[in-house]
C-alpha cells in the first residue's frame, strides 16, 4: 500500500487553483459527454438514417409483394416480414457500434477522452449507454411503425401480444446489442475497417461456409452453423418455435445468446482497456 | 507540482525511459529537452496515466492520475494537434471534454476567444490548418482552467506570430502561478521561454537545471574584435597577456576578457576598432554536446559545425532520418 504522502498546497506566492469547483465525476458526466459525441458526428445521422430508410422501404416493400400474392401466410402472422429489413439494418447498427470507439483511435481523439476521463471503465459504459440507447430507440419506433404496416397490410392471422413484443422491443434490442458487439469488437481491435470487416464476417461468414459444406462429415457442423448464424438467429426471433431445426434457439432465446457473447466480448474490451498503453 | 519518481518504460529490450527522476515545480516554465527519439512524449503520455509505466511513479500534487476528481480542472494537455475528432465542430469536441468535467458551457466559448478561433468555432476541425488544430488543442488544455498545463512540441508548424503568441501566453499563465511544462527539441526556443531545463536523451535524465545556471555553464563567452590594424592588434593583446584566436573574416575572438578593458586596452596603443562586442556561443552548440552522445538517429556523413575541429562526429541535432543511404555513408542497420 502507498503510505499516506502528506498534500501540502503549494506557497502563497505560486499554485495556482482552477476557479471552477471540482467535485468527484460521474458517469453522469461522461454519458452527457458521449451524448454530445454521438450527435455531433456525421456518421451517426448517416448510419442511423440509412437505416431506418432500409427498414421501411424493405418493411413495406416486402409487404406489398406479400399481400399482392394474397394471403398465403397460413397459420402465422404479418410481423415475421420485419425479418427482411433487420438484415441490412444491422449492417448499418455494426458500422454505427465500431464507429462510436474506433473513430477515437483513428482520429487520436481517445488520447484527449482518456486524459479528461481516466476511467476507461466509465468512458466504455458511458459510450456503451449512449449507443444502446440510441439505437434501441430509433429501431423501436421504426421496428414497430413497420410491423403495424405489414399487420395492416398483409391478410394473416392476428399476431399475439407475445409476438408483437418480440417483433418490436426484440427486434430493437437484438439490433442495439449486435451494435454494442460491434462497439466492444471495435475497442478490441482498434481500428475501424479491421472492426467492421470481423463485424461483417461474423454476420455472414457462417451461411456462406455452411453453404458449401457438402461433405456429410461436415453436415453436423453445417447445421449448428445454419442454425446459430445472426440471420437465422434474427428469423428464430420472430418464431415461437425451432424455425430450421427441431432444435435451436426460438423467440427470446435468441436475443440471450446475443446478450450473453456481447457481454463477454464487453468484458474483454473493460479488460484490454484498462490494461493497454493508448 | 508534478513530482516523477524513478519512472520507466520498457518497449521489450528497447527501454525508452530510463528511471526518470524530477518535479516540475510552479510559477514558471519547465522546459523538456531532448533529441527526437529521446522519450519526451512516451514521458508525457505516462504522466497522463495515458501508458503504463513499467516501474516507477508519477504523482500530481502527491496524487496519482486516476485519483484526481476532475482531471480537467488539475492538469490541461496539448499532446498533439490532431488528437480530436475531424468531423466535429471546434465547439462539440471542445463541449463534450467540458461535459466530461462538469465544465461550464460559457467556458468553452471562453477558450476558443482566448486562442482566438470563435469565428471557427462551429466548422469542422478536419478542416483546420495546423497551427489552428494547435490553438484547438491549446484551448482544450485551457478549459478547465488547471493548475499544471503540459504541452508537446507546442510550436510546431505554428507561423512566427503564432510562435511568439505562444511564448507569451506559457509566460503569462506561469506568471498566475500556475505550472508549466513543455517540451521541445529546439533549445533556441526554450532559452526564450523556459525558466528551468530538464534534459534527456535516450530516457535518461542529462541535466535538471535553472535556465540561468544552463547558460551559465554552457555558453563560452568571448570578445569580439575587428580591426584594420590586425597585426598590431594581436602583437597588442599578446602582449597584455590575453589569448587570441583568429576566427576568420578578419576577426579576432578573446576569452575571459571584458570589452571595457579590450577597448581600453586598444585606445593606448591608438588602434582602430571596427568591432568591440561581447559574444556567447549558442546553448544549441552546448545542448549538441550534452546530447550527443544520446542521439538515437544519427545522420551521417554530415557535420555539425561546418568543418570545426572540435566538432564531435557525426550528431546532428534534431536530424532524426538515418534511414536512406546518403553519399559517403554506408547504409546502418535498420
Amino acid at each position: 500500500m502507498t503510505a499516506p504522502t502528506p498534500t501540502p498546497t503549494p506557497p502563497p506566492p505560486y499554485g495556482y487553483v482552477s476557479p471552477i469547483p471540482v467535485r468527484r465525476a460521474h458517469l453522469g458526466d461522461a454519458l452527457a459527454s458521449e451524448w454530445t459525441k454521438i450527435r455531433s458526428v456525421r456518421s451517426t445521422v448517416w448510419t442511423l438514417g440509412t437505416m431506418v430508410l432500409l427498414m421501411l422501404a424493405i418493411g413495406l416493400g416486402v409487404a406489398a409483394i406479400a399481400s399482392g400474392e394474397g394471403g398465403n401466410m397460413g397459420e402465422e402472422s404479418a410481423l415475421p416480414l420485419g425479418f427482411f429489413g433487420m438484415l441490412p439494418a444491422s449492417i448499418c447498427v455494426i458500422t454505427l457500434g465500431v464507429l462510436t470507439i474506433s473513430s477515437e483511435y483513428g482520429t487520436g481523439m481517445i488520447r484527449t477522452t482518456l486524459t479528461a476521463c481516466p476511467s476507461r471503465a466509465r468512458v466504455l459504459t458511458a459510450k456503451a449507454i449512449v449507443f444502446f440507447l440510441l439505437v434501441f430507440t430509433v429501431t423501436l419506433v421504426v421496428a414497430f411503425v413497420v410491423a403495424t404496416a405489414q399487420v395492416a397490410m398483409v391478410e394473416a392471422a392476428e399476431p399475439t401480444g407475445a409476438e408483437w413484443a418480440r417483433a418490436t422491443v426484440g427486434a430493437a434490442g437484438f439490433l442495439a446489442l449486435l451494435g454494442l458487439l460491434s462497439m466492444a469488437v471495435g475497442a478490441l481491435v482498434r481500428h475501424s475497417a479491421g472492426a467492421i470487416t470481423v463485424m461483417i464476417g461474423v454476420l455472414l461468414l457462417p451461411l456462406v461456409a455452411g453453404m458449401f459444406m457438402f461433405a456429410s462429415a461436415l453436415s453436423g457442423l453445417r447445421e449448428a452453423l445454419f442454425t446459430y448464424a445472426v440471420p437465422s438467429q434474427m428469423i428464430a426471433l420472430y418464431s415461437a418455435e425451432p424455425p430450421f431445426s427441431d432444435s435451436g434457439p426460438a423467440g427470446w432465446e435468441a436475443l440471450f445468446i446475443l446478450m450473453g457473447i456481447t457481454a463477454v466480448a464487453l468484458g474483454g474490451a473493460y479488460a484490454l482497456l484498462n490494461s493497454r498503453d493508448v | 507540482m508534478i513530482e516523477l519518481d524513478g519512472l520507466t518504460k520498457r518497449y521489450g529490450t528497447k527501454t525508452a525511459v530510463d528511471h526518470l527522476s524530477f518535479r516540475v515545480r510552479p510559477g514558471m516554465i519547465t522546459g523538456f529537452l531532448g533529441p527526437n527519439g529521446a522519450g519526451k512524449s512516451t514521458t508525457m503520455r505516462m504522466m497522463l496515466d495515458l501508458d503504463n509505466p513499467t516501474s516507477g511513479t508519477v504523482r500530481i500534487d502527491g496524487r496519482h492520475y486516476r485519483e484526481l476528481d476532475e482531471p480537467l480542472k488539475y492538469i490541461g494537455a496539448l499532446l498533439d494537434a490532431k488528437a480530436m475528432h475531424g468531423g466535429r465542430s471546434a465547439y462539440n469536441n471542445l463541449l463534450c471534454l467540458a461535459q466530461s468535467n462538469r465544465i461550464p458551457r460559457q467556458r468553452v466559448d471562453e477558450v476558443l476567444d482566448l486562442v482566438g478561433l470563435t469565428a471557427v468555432a462551429r466548422k469542422k476541425s478536419k478542416g483546420f490548418s495546423l497551427g489552428m488544430g494547435q490553438r484547438l488543442g491549446i484551448a482544450s488544455a485551457l478549459l478547465g482552467d488547471p493548475e499544471i498545463l503540459m504541452f508537446d512540441e507546442p510550436v510546431n508548424g505554428l507561423d512566427p506570430e503564432g510562435i511568439h503568441w505562444i511564448r507569451n501566453l506559457m509566460k503569462s499563465l506561469a506568471a498566475e502561478g500556475r505550472t508549466i511544462f513543455v517540451s521541445s527539441h529546439l533549445m533556441s526556443e526554450m532559452a526564450l521561454t523556459a525558466d528551468h531545463l530538464i534534459v534527456i536523451g535516450q530516457g535518461k535524465l542529462l541535466a535538471d537545471t535553472s535556465m540561468a545556471d544552463f547558460i551559465q555553464q554552457n555558453s563560452r563567452s568571448f570578445v569580439r574584435l575587428r580591426s584594420p590594424q590586425q597585426e598590431r592588434l594581436r602583437d597588442v593583446l599578446h602582449g597584455a597577456g590575453f589569448v587570441v584566436v583568429e576566427a576568420g573574416n578578419g576577426t579576432l575572438e578573446v576569452d575571459g576578457a571584458t570589452t571595457e578593458r579590450l577597448g581600453e586596452l586598444a585606445a593606448e596603443h591608438q588602434l582602430t576598432l571596427h568591432e568591440l562586442s561581447a559574444q556567447r556561443a549558442s546553448l544549441e552548440e552546448a545542448f549538441m554536446q550534452m546530447t550527443a552522445g544520446a542521439v538515437e538517429y544519427h545522420a551521417h556523413g554530415t557535420d555539425v559545425h561546418g568543418g570545426g575541429p572540435a566538432a564531435p562526429s557525426g550528431p546532428v541535432w534534431g536530424a532524426d532520418s538515418g534511414w536512406g543511404p546518403r553519399a559517403g555513408s554506408t547504409t546502418e542497420g535498420v
